[in-house]
Formats: structure tokens, C-alpha cells, sequence
């Protein structure tokens, strides 16, 4: 199921898109975590606070050589729970190269963790044996539920929600582990009947680890002024706590304690 | 006073572990055989009795008049201050279990000429008071200061490189500092014993020939003879009698607190450390406990007194020392946990009992406490550690194995902010800073100050084509850091040995070894600075912008991207390591005071915002008058790879150089730390564990939200106790300057989005 060794160093490496690195990731899976967040997504969330990260085929190209040697440096931080991740744009635009980094990060002990908005998911082939081969050599990972309903879905980010909907049905079936995160958006996301469908929807899937409500901000604003594009969701302010709470409760965050245990081998 | 019963007949070392120590001074051999380990949490801690809650609200109310009053309530301006000068002092005399004050009433600041008599009448003047005519007389005409002794001497260079502020915050016109007095000595030998030591060693001091240093040493003993007979008197005065050792817990930490306010009567040092207690005191407490005699409620009180009067010393201080270091510091230095060279974790529930009193009594920058840290260290205390930090944001960490190592001993403390000290064994001379941003631009400008615009450092070829060569450069440097070396050294060299003469310090050298390793401690500013603009010249093609006078006052980088320091990144921190270590050598080419050992540090406490003020724009875009980072940090902005990148950016840099300290400042918003408490422990444990296994050196840690710095500067009312750590030390933000409050809120916060 994992490439050889061997053969590895002959073939031609593969190159990764990179939009930046943060050496101290500390709420982007467990423990202390190494962040690649890589270049290129076709979504459009209104809420995204990283649209300089849209761009696909541009960003710093590297090999994942290059990002195990670099994540390397940082390995004392990163204690039982800590490791690499990586996140995006959206990453998995960009499998073959999560593939080669995440096979060669495992064998040197590191866990992964796959940072997915599921988007570029699909059962066709091959895409979807490299998924497999993916989930081999993933710890684990988190997967943004925009909206579960899906015109709303559709409304806020440009696509509907059946294809990450239909990623995380695979993981669920296939023990591949998750937390499921959720921004909280007023006018948006926040509506009761929804977060509360996705309670329901949330705690009939298997392996997932942990649950989080991430209320909207608007820190984004500035790269958006600067790129020159509109900001979609100007006058929407940050969720109150209450509303926060609120979404937890519907979403049970608190049932879910699993990411504790991690990791689990 | 509430004091406990006295037994019948007092054996003071009963129930404690027989050793060397009974045969001759040795804190750390009592240390080591009773040390009292604890592997739990913080669930047994006890909160404030009902004397300890209405001891500090008056403390607090005091605080606020001050505050108020425009920082100073009373002072003295006729009594010297002497070990014995003021009659008791107390807040309330029957609730304080642990007693003594400074002066004979809470905060008010007594009168210390010795260091400087100008500097002690521009204090007073400063908050209002003057000096009493006859002092004046005294000080300016019948006895000689430190201060005037330094001047004496110094050289038209000397004072040049002073007034130009390439040298700054020289210990000239107030006390060094920085000695750690081994404190524990007198509760567990009581004053008598440790008088016999010191006679002992007088007599064995020049036997031979009476050279200098041996008459030096001679008179010495005998001041710190007599400092003891003082303390005892001192004591008396309180009603206690410290010739012979304490007998419990409360007698224990009652001695060695007079030993500290014996020090903190006679010197005005800018720091005033406490060294290592925690282990000493908790075989006293555990000895209580198990005889019944005290519960976990007294304990806890006791060290709440204890901490409550360390929070509550003061020194009057001029305007412009002020400036220099804000918000009344002393760092009265507690260092707590480490290990021992066995490999012994020093954990006590001690240790917890002084962070409770952060709890208990509110969040305070003083004591300055100092975890000792090692991976060593139980699960229990590092999280409990943590939690203090993520909620008042008051302690720093420093690394333990590394320090054992370098110094030789487990038995160090933290003498100031940040620089280690063997507490019995060794001492230091404090030695402020060279200002090495301002260096390169004396290379570039010829020695002419940037500022002042007069020829302050030696009249070398200036650099005079557009663009600036790496090469022609470099070969500028050298000669340039020479003269800084030399001029630096040679300044501190007077310094010392006037301090010696003038404004001995026998109170603290009385409870330390008779032969003692003397380090001479330097310092860098404006690092950070130095060394990006040092990388700029290699890899950005500098470009200089000249005045009408042909003096360079801004650059500009046709590559803006070159290396900075703070990225993890190599070609960056390389020039770094090199600028230490090449400093370093070439301060060590010259004569050192008393045989010292040379250090150096890259540590600037909240000089860093005036330093910047008297620096012209830099190389690396720093603009003139902008404040330096603080420390060893990197530039404001220059980070691109996170908090990590940075960290080890600092950590590569060579402590065995710098062994007076490497200070790295980490700012961060709770949210960036975790979204909640558990894992933000989490989160800082393992960051804390990792700096030190990369051979970190110290690590200050403010966790706020920059929205909660702003409010802070608006409304400083709503927000009385909060407190930063900055460079080394703790602060109320209220109590900084505007320009310091608006550094500490600019600096990099690392933050999430
Ligand atoms: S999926 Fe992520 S990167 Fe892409 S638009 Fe949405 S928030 Fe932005």
C-alpha cells in the first residue's frame, strides 16, 4: 500500500505548491503542529479569510523533501501529540504531493494531519485510489462542514456540500479519524434548524474525534483590501459568545472527547 | 505579632537529614539531604486567611495613593539608610507573621547617597522632596560616593562614549546589583556561626605577603563581620534573635527575609535578588507539618507574608532612570525548581505555594519569578506553571540543564532578570550595555554620532560610496567593535573598582563564600538590529541616503527580501552567532577587574524603547528614534515563519558567549495557545519543553490579547494589577510610560487567524 523506499529517490520528485509555513501551529489539529498551508482553491467561501491562497499553480514549489527537513527542526515542540500538517487553499488539490509527504513523514515517525474542505473529492479513478493511499498514511483529519444545508452551502461558497459530504460518509465507514470543525456565521450559518441538522447529522458518523464551533472574525478584511476584491460579508460582525454556545450545544461539542486518545498507535 | 509557642529546649536540626552541611556552610548539601519532592498537583493549596486578605487589600490601597500621588508616598531625605538606620516598621504590626520594612513605614523609600549623592537629591527632587541641607553637605564635601569616585577617574573618551549613549545605564551613580546572598544560611546556622566562619577565613586571609588584593580581601571580611553584628541587631529590634538558627517554618523564612531587607536597607541595586529559597523552606514547613504544629493554612500564610513584602520594596529613582526601566523594578529574582546534578528534580509543594501567592494575593510584578526548568520537572507543576502564565502572564522560564552545565553547580540562582549566579560560590559585576546598532552606523559615518553629530568614536574613513560594499564594510566593523570593546571594558573596569572601595556591598557578600568567582558582565543592545543590517549590506544592495553634512541618515534596500534574523534561517542567525562571539573575544583581549570572567548578554529589560530613541535609522529600515526589539528578540516584523522559526532563531545563539543571558520575549493571544485552557497548557508545556531541548536559554511569556493592551492604555483603572512581562522582568502595564505601553502593544503578538 506504500511506495518503496527504493524506487522513490530514482523517480523525478513531485513538487508542491506551498503559500506559506507556520512553524507554531497550535489549533490546527493536535498538540503543537507544523503548517503547510498549500496554494490553490476553487471554492469561494465568502467568510475566507485566506483568498491569497486561491490561486492555483502559483505559491513557492518545493519538495516534500524540502518540508520534512524544514518540520524536522521543530520535532522537540511537538511532544506525544504534535506533528505536520497541511492545510490550505485546499489541500487535497494537491494529492500526489500530500502522498509523497505524508508516506515519507510516517516513516520517519511523524504523525499527519490533513487539513480538507473535500471539495476535489471523487470516486472516479484514479483520483480516488490515490485518496485511498492517502488515507493510509493520514493520522488524521479535519474537514470543514460549511453549511449542511446545501443552497445555503451553495450560496456561501460557490459549490454545494454533496462531495465533502460524500468524503466524510467514506471516511466514517472507512476508520479513518476526524474532527469536524464549523464557522460560525451570522446570516450565514447561524440558524438553528441547520446547526441543529448537523448535530444530527454529525453523531451518526464513526471516528470523530472532536467537534468545534470557529466563530467567523474579520481579520481577513485586510488581505481582501489589498488583493482588491469586495469583501463579501462586509457589515456581518463576529457571532456573540452566546451564539457560540449556542451552536456548540446544537453540535454537542462536548460529547466528543476522542482527540484525547490521540495518537492512537 | 502571631507567633506559635515556643518549645521547651530548641534543637534546631531535629528531624533533618544529617550531612556535611552540619560541619560547614553548605546550603546545598542541607538542600540535597532534605529535600522534600512532591509529584502531585495544585489541589492542596490552600487560599488566603482572613490576615492575609486585609494585610494586602491595605497593601493594594497603599499602591493605589502612590500611583496617585505620581509614584513616590514618603521619603526619607536625612536618614541614611543603614542596616539598623530605622526602627521597626510594620502594616499591621498583630496580623503579619512575617515582619520588617525597608524604613519604619510601608513604602516609603529610604535615603541612599552612597552610590551617588546627585543622583539621590535629583530622585528626591524629582517626587518633590529635597535633601536635608546637612546630607548635602556630608556627601558633597566631607565623604567621597561611588559616583564621584567613577568621575574621577573616567577618560574624555569614557565620558564622551557615555554622554553619545553609545555605552548605556553604566552602574556609576547608583549600586550594581545583581549578588545573590545565600540567604538560607542564617535559618539554618543562625548569624554566631556564620560570624565564626567569617573569622575563621579572616584569619586565613594573608598569612604571606599583604599585597593589594590581599589587604582588599582583609578589609572586606571585616565589613561583612560587622554587616552580621548589624542584622542581628536589626532582628533584635523586631524582637527576634537570629545569632542562633530557626527553629520552625515561620522562624525559617522570618530569618531569611531579614537577610534580603538587609540587603535591600544599604543597596539601591538595580537588582535585588532572593536567589533560591523554596527548597529550604519547604523542609522547614514539612518538618512542621508533620509535627502538627502548623497546618497547610499557615504555611500557605506564611509565604503569602513573605512574598506580600517582597512586593512592597522600594527605591527612589531619578526621572531618567526611570525611563530607562519602568514601573519601579528591583528584581527581587525568586528562582524556583531545577534540578539537582543528580538528576533530582527540586520540585516542593514550596514552589506551588509562591505561585499561589499570584492567586491568593492578585497578580504583581515582583518577586520576579523565575521557573528553573527541566524536562525533569513533574507533570503536575509544569501544567500548574503554565496555567499561572495563560492567566497573569507574570513568570518567566529559564533552562536548567543548561545552566547546571555552564556553571558547574545546581546550586545557582537567577542574579537579576535573566543572568545566573552560583549563589555560595560566585558573584558578578553588573555591567549594563554597549549600543551595537548604533556601532554599525558609527562604521558607516566614521565614528560621528548619527545624533548628536559629533565625533564620538575614533575618526576612521567613513564609508562614502552609494551603495554600501559587504566587503569594505565588514573590514570597518572590525576596528570600530574594537574601540566600543575597549572604551566599554575600560569604563566598567573603573566602575568596579570604585564600587568596591566606595559602595561595598558586606550585607549580601557576608552571606556568600570568602573566596568567590567573580564574573564581569557585559551586555549588547540593539542586536537584532545589528544583525539585519549586517545582512542587509550582504544580501539587499544598501543603498545610502546622505544629509547635507555627507552623514548617513537612511538606507534603502534594492532587495528587500534578503535573510532576517528570526526565521530560522541561517544566513541570518550565523551573523549573529559571529557578532556575539566575535564582541565577546574582543572585549576578552582586555584586563578584567579582580580576575572576573568575562560575559556578555543580549538582554535589555525596557531599555530597549530608550536605546532605540538615541539610535539613528539602521540599515535594516528601522527607523531613527523607533524603539529596539527587546533583547535577543528579532525585529518587529521580521518574523515570516511563526513562533517556532523564531524561537529557534534565538536559541542557536551561543550562551556559552552570552552566559549572562539570552532574553527572548514571547507574546501571544490566548486563542493562539488552543481554544481551551487544556490545551493551551498543553500548548505552552511543550513549547517551553522543546525552546529548552534546542538550547533556549529564557523565555518570557505574556499570553494576551492585543485588544486587551489597548483598553488597558485607555482605562488603566479598569485594569490595576494587570502585568507583562517584558525584557526579563515584570510590569504593571499601567506603570509605563505611554511610549513603552505603545512598544509593548506593537511588538509581534503571534496570533491565529
Ligand atoms: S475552502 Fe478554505 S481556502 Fe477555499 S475558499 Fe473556502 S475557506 Fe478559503
Amino acid at each position: 500500500m506504500v511506495t518503496t523506499p527504493a524506487t522513490a529517490t530514482t523517480i523525478k520528485p513531485v513538487i508542491g505548491y506551498v503559500h506559506s509555513i507556520e512553524t507554531f501551529g497550535s489549533v490546527d489539529g493536535p498538540g503543537i503542529r507544523y503548517v503547510a498551508f498549500l496554494q490553490g482553491c476553487r471554492m469561494r467561501c465568502e467568510f475566507c479569510h485566506n483568498p491569497d491562497t486561491w490561486n492555483i499553480g502559483t505559491g513557492d514549489e518545493v519538495t516534500s523533501d524540502e518540508i520534512l527537513d524544514d518540520a524536522i527542526r521543530y520535532r522537540a515542540f511537538w511532544g506525544k501529540q504534535g506533528g505536520i500538517t497541511c492545510s490550505g487553499g485546499e489541500s487535497l488539490l494537491q494529492i500526489d504531493f500530500l502522498i509523497d509527504l505524508f508516506t515519507k513523514a510516517k516513516a520517519e515517525g511523524i504523525n499527519t494531519c490533513l487539513d480538507t474542505c473535500g471539495q476535489p473529492f471523487t470516486y472516479k479513478q484514479p483520483w480516488f485510489d490515490k485518496f485511498k493511499r492517502l488515507m493510509a498514511v493520514t493520522d488524521v483529519s479535519l474537514v470543514d462542514i460549511k453549511q449542511i444545508d446545501t443552497d445555503r452551502h451553495k450560496r456561501l461558497t460557490g459549490f454545494n456540500n454533496e462531495t465533502v459530504l460524500s468524503m466524510i460518509q467514506y471516511m466514517s465507514e472507512n476508520g479513518h479519524h476526524m474532527w469536524i470543525r464549523h464557522v460560525l456565521v451570522p446570516e450565514r450559518t447561524d440558524y438553528d434548524e441547520n446547526l441543529k441538522e448537523l448535530g444530527e447529522y454529525v453523531s451518526k458518523l464513526h471516528n470523530v474525534d472532536k467537534v468545534e464551533v470557529l466563530p467567523y472574525h474579520t481579520m481577513g478584511v485586510v488581505k481582501y483590501e489589498t488583493l482588491g476584491i469586495d469583501y463579501p460579508l462586509k457589515g456581518i460582525e463576529p457571532p456573540t459568545h452566546d451564539r457560540v454556545v449556542n451552536a456548540e450545544n446544537y453540535l454537542h461539542v462536548n460529547d466528543y472527547q476522542g482527540y484525547r486518545q490521540f495518537p492512537f498507535s | 505579632m502571631k507567633q506559635m509557642e515556643k518549645k521547651a529546649t530548641p534543637s534546631y536540626w531535629d528531624g533533618f537529614v544529617a550531612g556535611d552541611w552540619q560541619n560547614s556552610i553548605n546550603v546545598r548539601d542541607f538542600i540535597n539531604k532534605n529535600l522534600v519532592q512532591y509529584n502531585g498537583d495544585d489541589t492542596f493549596l490552600a487560599g488566603p486567611t482572613a490576615a492575609t486578605t486585609t494585610l494586602n487589600d491595605e497593601v493594594l490601597a497603599l499602591k493605589k495613593k502612590e500611583r496617585e500621588v505620581g509614584g513616590v508616598l514618603d521619603a526619607d531625605n536625612n536618614v541614611v539608610s543603614t542596616v539598623t538606620s530605622h526602627k521597626p516598621g510594620y502594616i499591621e504590626k498583630d496580623l503579619e507573621t512575617i515582619v520588617g520594612l525597608q524604613t519604619d513605614k510601608p513604602l516609603k523609600r529610604a535615603f541612599m547617597p552612597f552610590g551617588g549623592i546627585r543622583m539621590a537629591e535629583d530622585a528626591l527632587e524629582a517626587y518633590g522632596f529635597k535633601v536635608d541641607p546637612e546630607q548635602h553637605k556630608i556627601f558633597t564635601e566631607d565623604r567621597k560616593t561611588h559616583n564621584q569616585g567613577v568621575f574621577d577617574v573616567y577618560t574624555p573618551d569614557m565620558r564622551k562614549a557615555r554622554h553619545y549613549k553609545i555605552i548605556t545605564g553604566l552602574p556609576d551613580a547608583y549600586a550594581r546589583g545583581r549578588l545573590i546572598p545565600d540567604l538560607p544560611r542564617i535559618a539554618i546556622y543562625g548569624i554566631d556561626r556564620l560570624m565564626k566562619a567569617k573569622a575563621h577565613d579572616f584569619e586565613n586571609i594573608g598569612d604571606g605577603e599583604l599585597t593589594n588584593d590581599v589587604i582588599q580581601l582583609r578589609e572586606e571580611v571585616q565589613e561583612q563581620y560587622r554587616a552580621l553584628v548589624e542584622m542581628k541587631k536589626m532582628a533584635e529590634s523586631y524582637g527576634f534573635d537570629i545569632s542562633r538558627p530557626a527553629e520552625n517554618a515561620q522562624e525559617a523564612i522570618q530569618w531569611i527575609y531579614f537577610g534580603y531587607l538587609a540587603s535591600v536597607k544599604t543597596q539601591n541595586g538595580a537588582a535585588m535578588s532572593v536567589g533560591r529559597i523554596d527548597t529550604t523552606i519547604e523542609a522547614y514547613i514539612n518538618r512542621d507539618l508533620k509535627r502538627g504544629t502548623i497546618t497547610e493554612d499557615q504555611a500557605q500564610e506564611f509565604i503569602d507574608h513573605l512574598v506580600m513584602k517582597l512586593r512592597m520594596v522600594r527605591f527612589i529613582r531619578t526621572t531618567e532612570y526611570n525611563s530607562l526601566f519602568s514601573g519601579d523594578p528591583i528584581w527581587a529574582t525568586l528562582s524556583l525548581g531545577g534540578s539537582g546534578m543528580d538528576g533530582k528534580h527540586h520540585i516542593t509543594k514550596t514552589a506551588f505555594r509562591f505561585l499561589k501567592t499570584l492567586d491568593n494575593m492578585g497578580a504583581a510584578p515582583e518577586p520576579n519569578i523565575t521557573l528553573l526548568w527541566s524536562d525533569k520537572l513533574p507533570e503536575g507543576f509544569k501544567r500548574y506553571a503554565t496555567q499561572v502564565s495563560i492567566n497573569s502572564s507574570t513568570i518567566q522560564y529559564e533552562n536548567d540543564e543548561m545552566l547546571k552545565e555552564q556553571w558547574g553547580t545546581d546550586y545557582y540562582g537567577i542574579a537579576c532578570c535573566v543572568s545566573a549566579q552560583p549563589i555560595a560560590t560566585g558573584m558578578q559585576f553588573f555591567g549594563a550595555r554597549a549600543n551595537l546598532a548604533k556601532t554599525i552606523l558609527y562604521t558607516i559615518n566614521g565614528g560621528v554620532d548619527e545624533i548628536g553629530k559629533a565625533q564620538v568614536g575614533p575618526a576612521y574613513a567613513p564609508i562614502s560610496s552609494e551603495y554600501i560594499d559587504y566587503d569594505e564594510f565588514m573590514k570597518k566593523l572590525d576596528p570600530m567593535m574594537g574601540w566600543l570593546a575597549d572604551i566599554y571594558v575600560n569604563s566598567l573596569n573603573a566602575i568596579h573598582y570604585m564600587h568596591d572601595k566606595y559602595y561595598y556591598e558586606a550585607e549580601q557578600m557576608a552571606l556568600k563564600d570568602t573566596n568567590l568567582d567573580r564574573t564581569f558582565a557585559t551586555g549588547i543592545s540593539g542586536f537584532s538590529h545589528a544583525v539585519d543590517s549586517i545582512s542587509a549590506i550582504k544580501y539587499g544592495h544598501v543603498k545610502v541616503i546622505r544629509d547635507e553634512s555627507g552623514l548617513a541618515v537612511d538606507f534603502k534596500a534594492d532587495n528587500d527580501d534578503y535573510p532576517r534574523y528570526g526565521n530560522n534561517d541561517d544566513r541570518a542567525d550565523q551573523i549573529g552567532v559571529w557578532l556575539i562571539q566575535h564582541f565577546y573575544e574582543m572585549m576578552n583581549k582586555h584586563h578584567l577587574y579582580r580576575g572576573a570572567k568575562l560575559s556578555t548578554s543580549v538582554l535589555t529589560i525596557t531599555s530597549n524603547v530608550v536605546y532605540g530613541k538615541n539610535t539613528g535609522t539602521t540599515p535594516n529600515g528601522r527607523k531613527a528614534g523607533e524603539p529596539f526589539s527587546p533583547g535577543a528578540n528579532p525585529a518587529y516584523g521580521a518574523e515570516k515563519n511563526g513562533a517556532l522559526a523564531s524561537l529557534l532563531s534565538t536559541a542557536k545563539l551561543p550562551y556559552e558567549f552570552a552566559t549572562d543571558g539570552i532574553s527572548n520575549t514571547f507574546g501571544v493571544t490566548p486563542n493562539t495557545l488552543g481554544h481551551d485552557d487544556e490545551a493551551r497548557k498543553d500548548t505552552l508545556v511543550n513549547m517551553v519543553d522543546g525552546y529548552m531541548e534546542n538550547e533556549g536559554m529564557h523565555l518570557n511569556i505574556n499570553v494576551f490579547n492585543r485588544e486587551t493592551l489597548i483598553d488597558a492604555q485607555k482605562h488603566p483603572e479598569e485594569y490595576p494589577t494587570l502585568t507583562v512581562r517584558v525584557s526579563g522582568y515584570c510590569v504593571y502595564f499601567a506603570d509605563l510610560t505611554k511610549e513603552q505601553q505603545d512598544d509593548v502593544i506593537s511588538r509581534t503578538y503571534f496570533e491565529t487567524m
